[in-house]
């Protein structure tokens, strides 16, 4: 598994850790069962605060991702797909919300709105 | 459990007052104490190891008072280096592991040959003849050959090149991957900082401005570029301190403040610390 940490980044160096091991699971890099790298190691590896490692951790177990053995370190949890599918389908439907709120910005109708988005997906289909 | 626990703690001397300072050092964190020439890093570490005497609060490293007998044995758990190495001029790096071995009881000469050799240091030369460089690692060298459990280390990087600081930084980092292990160090290249500490202090002419957590003030805190009349439209309590020039304004700003999409600069600890810093003179 690869964990890349950019400074270049936006997004605050927790996040970037769970958002990559995020994903790593749901591509399946990683597989329900798998051992994780214990969170002073991983931090150590990554020469990042152990404090940081640690909310990123916590928050993949929050979610569901992983879970912690009592002295003997983190596991991969087996995928609730339900769960993760309802989480995207949330996501998309904020964006949808979000371009609602930008479109009256630039005077587009809901039809124009609809008719760009045909647009987009024949665009997107003909690759 | 805390490493180091500082309480209240002030000390006076003509001229300049360490004021009622209290942070104390997770067990099994780095912490990085910045600060000014003269902001009180070193007498805060003189204080921690009851160098000098305190005029109020308590310490307590590893769990116990510093001020009780039993502090003496803590200190075979302390590794520490001064800001200025002091071996006996006429000593080569062999002849001080020998003099050390007779001084620790925990003291491994394995150990210390590996650093000799990691760190590149000479064995046969004596010690008047080391450069800076040279005499800042060997007593980093001696620091951890005693199987200390705590690192203290006064400007231990300063006046070295970026090459050996960063050969000394992942020395740390890796000291840490033992969870009981913990490291203080104090340093003005806030940079250095940056790289390894979990946690920042930071000292400003003797009082503690903050003690937080890196990478949380990281996020909390991001500088801004702007002109003066966009700044006033801004909430007042975004803006922590302001520096303007004749062409526009720069500010330290709470990032969750920020109106959405609002263009933040690339921000360092270093940027963060300055702003502090004179932020805190005016107020």
């Amino acid at each position: 598994m690869n964990i890349i940490i950019s400074n270049a980044s936006n997004l605050p160096i927790y996040e970037q850790i769970y958002a990559q091991m995020k994903n790593a699971i749901l591509l399946g890099d990683l597989s329900e069962g798998d051992l994780l790298p214990s969170i002073r190691q991983l931090a150590k590896d990554l020469r990042i605060s152990v404090i940081t490692t640690k909310r990123a951790y916590d928050e993949l177990e929050r979610d569901g991702y992983l879970y912690t053995v009592a002295g003997k370190g983190c596991y991969v949890a087996a995928k609730n797909t339900g769960i993760i599918r309802e989480g995207q389908l949330k996501e998309i439907e904020e964006h949808m919300r979000e371009i609602l709120r930008l479109a009256p910005a630039c005077e587009l109708t809901g039809e124009d709105l609809i008719e760009q988005f045909r647009v987009i997906i024949q665009e997107e289909y003909q690759k | 459990m805390n490493a180091i626990e500082l309480n209240g703690v002030s000390k006076r001397y003509d001229g300049f007052l360490l004021d009622n300072v209290s942070f104390s050092l997770p067990r099994g964190a780095i912490l990085g104490l910045v600060g000014e020439n003269g902001a009180g890093k070193s007498t805060t570490i003189k204080l921690i190891m009851n160098a000098i005497r305190r005029d109020g609060g308590t310490i307590r490293v590893m769990g116990e008072d510093n001020t009780t007998p039993g502090f003496q044995t803590v200190k075979e758990d302390i590794g520490i280096v001064l800001d200025e190495a002091y071996f006996p001029e006429v000593l080569n790096a062999m002849q001080v592991g020998n003099v050390m071995k007779q001084t620790y009881r925990r003291w491994d000469d394995g150990v210390y040959q590996n650093h000799l050799q990691l760190l590149d240091i000479p064995k046969k030369k004596v010690f008047r003849e080391f450069s800076r460089g040279m005499k800042m690692k060997l007593a980093i060298a001696v620091a951890l050959s005693h199987a200390p459990k705590l690192l203290i280390l006064d400007e231990a990087t300063s006046g070295l090149d970026p090459m050996v600081r960063d050969e000394i930084l992942t020395l740390f980092n890796d000291f840490t991957r033992d969870e009981e292990h913990s490291i203080l160090l104090s340093s003005h290249i806030v940079s250095d900082l940056e790289k390894v500490c979990d946690y920042i202090a930071f000292l400003h002419k003797g009082k503690l401005v903050l003690c937080e957590e890196k990478d949380r003030l990281l996020e909390e805190y991001a500088i801004i570029k702007t002109s003066q009349s966009a700044l006033d439209q801004l909430p007042v309590d975004t803006i922590i301190s302001t520096k303007s020039g004749a062409y526009g304004v720069e500010a330290l700003v709470r990032r969750e403040r920020l109106p959405h999409g609002m263009q933040t600069e690339f921000t360092t600890l270093e940027t963060i610390i300055l702003f502090l810093a004179k932020g805190g003179d005016r107020a």
